[in-house]
């Protein structure tokens, strides 16, 4: 199953991966018991003439030895999942780059502070679905939307974070690790033209990215 | 409970002599009751066609008005699911029969119409219909946005609640608790009624300029507030106007359920002698009068933004509102929803199981703990809806916790279903066929839940394919598989005839396998990041793997559509050709299996006794393998020939 998850270029978010493989592990193996149980009863237990089912009312023992089990392994998920999260979902500290997106039917907004790093000043730079960052560097957004809801999702970085109108969330963050082009769906129903709008992350070699920049603010 | 019995036997005396000759022809009424014109023509012997059949007040005649309601509605909610299916598997290809365009029949290709309609968007010119939603037979992205919103929508409120609240709910309730009638037919009678007029609403939301709703069953603000967003005017008002008159179809319903269950129980019933079917639709009950007015104020909220100028949902500078208050209000209905959704079908395969096992359910009381705890855990658990919606990662933990919480119950449950089938003599009836797929597409669905609620895990997959097999897992899986079982098993004493049971079986593995082939490859299309309500997957580079699996899952569901076609024919058919039915053919001990089939009005000859609990079945000592709840200790079997 897990085979299926595209690629995961991002440094921060590796342990989705890693927590989605336990859970799997431990779902797969949950089900084949319950499964097999189910099973080996129904074969077991089958009518048979002249065979009758035994009374059994219920065990407190066993009420409670599975009561604690499937307590202790959903609070076992919880507690590594709660540091993960916290993480994950936290602005950065130090961000080496900071760029705002703006969700607006049906396009996203890349807004870049251009030298002066600050955004809201002459010097910006606004490009439509083009998201430019260089490798390995400590990226931070600033989401927004202007109209509706979106949902700004990065299959590729395990992202996703929805944009609310009028609201500035600085809570996301990532580091690519693979140069390419990956892409950047809405995942949150935003209209008639949900469907379409996509916007592109390319991440740039160091070089790359400062040639980029160059193009972009000569002088 | 001396207190609760005198009170049920109170209503007893009254309720006997009024229905008295009814039953057996004898007038001997005493009670001031009898002047009362209204009650003396709801009695008589010859009921004319109207009282009988359409604005009934007997609650078995409710009950079956309301199953044949939502069956009507699972083919039109359906029907929109196959359709969408379709652009799914095919996108940009013309319908099969309603879509064969001549565009396409010279061209062999169409153009999108997205751009089109920016420059359309404010004008109000009337269009054809099927102009509008399908040009030239494509389903263009704003009527594939309708088609889901309006799917879910009718799938959760007009069949899931209608079918096993209100059908299972009216028929079961009096019966299994012994008594003659709901407390108050009058507001039953209301209740679906209301349920027709919300559905007659629903319907007409279809034919207005602009279409039907299209901001999912959820309804997001504020993409649901502003026409501006959506090119949808008045379908989105009548989407919440219709909710909000089937709230309180709801409302008045689950006042007449509580008041019935805890008033009315027969001499003998304690609560810990109700079938665990009845205790899941009481608390159900109580969910619903707790949730649902929740939902309406969001609605009435919704209403005023839309056609008052109000910005609850809106952020304005001035205006002040928030799009989330939206969200928060409806996941706090939205939770108890879901489980309002499932607690019948598990009260239900808590009987198919412990019926066809011949075995006292394992655990009744923990059964019975097990869904109060979910009654009140889910009410502290809606913001795992809300995990991306930009909470602050605190609460996200909460949430995480409580949800966590909520799987232990479900669980519990689980492990009692298995151990009720622990040495017992299983019949693999088809209500246990059911039963048994009952529990186990519960427990993908309970599974598969536990990814979700692990936030981390759930940024990925939330809003993918993940969620929309989870929902199906449970909700087609669980309460569904539970309907259909429900729907066979009592049969004989609604509609006093056996369905064919061959056309039955066939309608079982088909729906099953089909149901499987459907839905199970939506966890894959989820892992793989496939985003729910979009109409093209092909559109993008990262989902360019998964044609084939959408083809596979699209003739899958077409197979699942047409395979109910079966069970809806053997449905009507054995009405009128079914073979007679005994008055216990599968050896139930509960009540409902002592009245006279068909049942009459009045339900009981003489309202029964309850000596024991709804489950004692193999009863060491005993001859026969099931002991009735109304049968006398020591005493020979007084049903079952
Ligand atoms: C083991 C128990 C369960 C757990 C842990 C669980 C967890 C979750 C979570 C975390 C979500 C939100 C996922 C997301 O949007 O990212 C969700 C969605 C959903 N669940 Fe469950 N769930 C459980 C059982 C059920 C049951 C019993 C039902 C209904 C019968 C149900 C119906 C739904 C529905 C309808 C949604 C999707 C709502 C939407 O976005 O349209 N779940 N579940
Ligand atoms: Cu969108
Ligand atoms: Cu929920």
């Amino acid at each position: 199953m897990l085979r299926w998850l595209p690629p995961n270029i991002s440094e921060y978010a590796q342990g989705i991966d890693t927590l989605f493989e336990l859970i799997y592990w431990i779902t797969v193996v949950a089900f084949v018991l319950v499964m097999g149980t189910l099973i080996v009863f129904l074969i077991k237990y089958r009518h048979r003439e002249g065979h009758r089912a035994e009374y059994i009312e219920g065990s407190t023992k066993l009420e409670i030895i599975w009561t604690a089990a499937t307590t202790v392994i959903v609070f076992g998920l919880a507690m590594l999942s709660f540091p993960q999260w916290n993480n994950l979902k936290s602005a950065p500290d130090n961000p080496d780059y900071v760029v705002q997106v703006r969700g607006e039917q049906f396009n996203w907004y890349m807004i870049y502070p251009g030298p002066d790093n600050e955004i809201g000043t002459e010097d910006d730079l606004e490009l439509e679905n083009e998201l430019h960052v260089p490798e390995d560097k400590l990226v931070q957004i600033i989401l927004t939307s202007k109209d509706v809801i979106h949902s700004f999702f990065i299959p590729n970085l395990r992202l996703k974070q929805d944009a609310l109108p009028n609201r500035f969330l600085d809570n996301i963050k990532f580091q690519a690790r693979e140069p390419g082009t990956y892409e950047i769906p809405c995942a949150e129903l935003c209209g008639f033209g949900h469907t379409t709008m996509v916007g592109f992350l390319h991440v740039h070699t160091q070089e790359e990215y400062d040639d980029w920049v160059k193009e972009q603010w000569p002088e | 409970m001396q207190e609760n019995e005198n009170i049920s036997h109170e209503h007893d005396d009254d309720e006997q002599h009024e229905h008295a000759h009814d039953d057996n022809d004898t007038p001997q009424h005493t009670h001031e009751h009898d002047d009362d014109g209204q009650h003396e023509h709801e009695h008589h012997h010859e009921e004319s066609f109207i009282r009988k059949y359409i604005f009934s007040l007997d609650h078995k005649m409710i009950g079956k008005q309301f199953l044949i309601y939502g069956l009507i509605m699972l083919f039109v909610g359906g029907g929109l699911a196959l359709l969408f299916r379709w652009q799914l598997a095919y996108p940009g290809r013309p319908l099969p029969i309603i879509g064969a365009s001549q565009q396409y029949i010279d061209e062999g290709e169409i153009v999108t119409s997205n751009d089109k309609r920016w420059d359309k968007i404010f004008e109000s010119e009337k269009e054809e219909l099927m102009e509008t939603h399908f040009p030239n037979g494509v389903i263009e992205d704003k009527t594939y946005n309708m088609l889901f919103t309006m799917h879910a929508t009718i799938m959760v409120f007009f069949v899931v609640v209608p079918i096993l609240v209100g059908a299972f709910g009216n028929f079961l309730i009096p019966l299994m608790i012994g008594t003659r009638d709901m407390a108050f037919p009058i507001l039953n009678m209301l209740s679906f009624w209301l349920a027709v007029l919300a559905a007659i609403v629903m319907a007409a939301g279809f034919f207005v300029p602009g279409g039907h709703a299209g901001a999912g069953w959820t309804g997001y603000a504020p993409l649901s507030v502003d026409p501006q967003w959506t090119d949808v005017g008045w379908g989105q008002n009548l989407w919440a106007i219709s909710l909000l008159i089937q709230g309180f179809s709801s409302l008045v319903g689950s006042i007449n359920y509580i008041t019935t269950v805890i008033n009315m129980r027969a001499p003998g019933m304690t609560f810990f002698r109700l079938p665990l079917v009845i205790w899941s639709l009481f608390i159900v009950a109580i969910l619903l009068l707790l949730a649902f007015p929740v939902l309406s104020s969001a609605l009435a909220l919704l209403i005023f933004d839309r056609l008052a100028g109000t910005t609850f949902f809106t952020t304005t500078p001035e205006g002040g509102g928030d799009p989330l208050l939206w969200q928060h209000l409806f996941w706090f209905f939205g939770h108890p929803e879901v489980y309002i959704l499932i607690l019948p079908g598990m009260g239900i395969a808590s009987e198919l199981i412990a019926v066809n096992s011949r075995k006292p359910i394992f655990g009744y009381r923990s059964m019975v703990y097990a869904m109060i705890a979910i009654a009140f855990l889910g009410w502290i658990v809606w913001g795992h809806h809300m995990f991306q919606s930009g909470m602050r990662p605190g609460m996200g933990s909460f949430f995480m916790t409580t949800t966590m919480l909520i799987a232990v119950p479900s669980a519990i449950k689980t492990f009692n279903w298995l151990g009720t089938m622990f040495r017992g003599s299983i019949r693999f009836t088809t209500p246990m066929l059911h039963g048994i797929a009952f529990v186990s597409m519960f427990v993908i669905g309970g599974l598969s839940g536990i990814y979700m609620a692990n936030t981390p895990v759930d940024i990925y997959i939330h809003d993918t394919y993940y969620i929309v097999a989870h929902i199906h897992y449970v909700v087609f899986g669980g309460s569904l598989f539970a309907m259909f079982g429900g729907i066979v098993f009592w049969y004989p004493k609604m509609y006093g005839k056996y369905m064919n049971d061959t056309l039955n079986k066939i309608h079982f593995w088909i729906t099953f396998i089909a149901f499987n082939c459907t839905f199970f490859p939506m966890h894959i299309l989820g892992v793989g990041g496939h985003m729910r309500r979009i109409a093209n997957p092909q559109f993008y580079d990262f989902l360019q793997g998964f044609e084939g699996m959408n083809i596979f899952i699209t003739m899958s569901a077409f197979t699942l559509g047409f395979a109910q076609l079966i069970l809806v024919f053997n449905f009507f058919w054995s009405m009128k050709r079914g073979k007679v039915a005994e008055k216990n053919p599968w050896n139930v001990t509960t009540l409902e299996w002592e009245a006279p089939t068909p049942v009459p009005h009045g339900n009981f000859a003489q309202i029964p006794t309850v000596y024991r609990g709804p489950y004692e079945y193999s009863v060491p000592g005993e001859e026969s393998d099931w002991l009735p709840q109304a049968q006398p200790e020591h005493a020979p079997a007084s049903a079952g020939d």
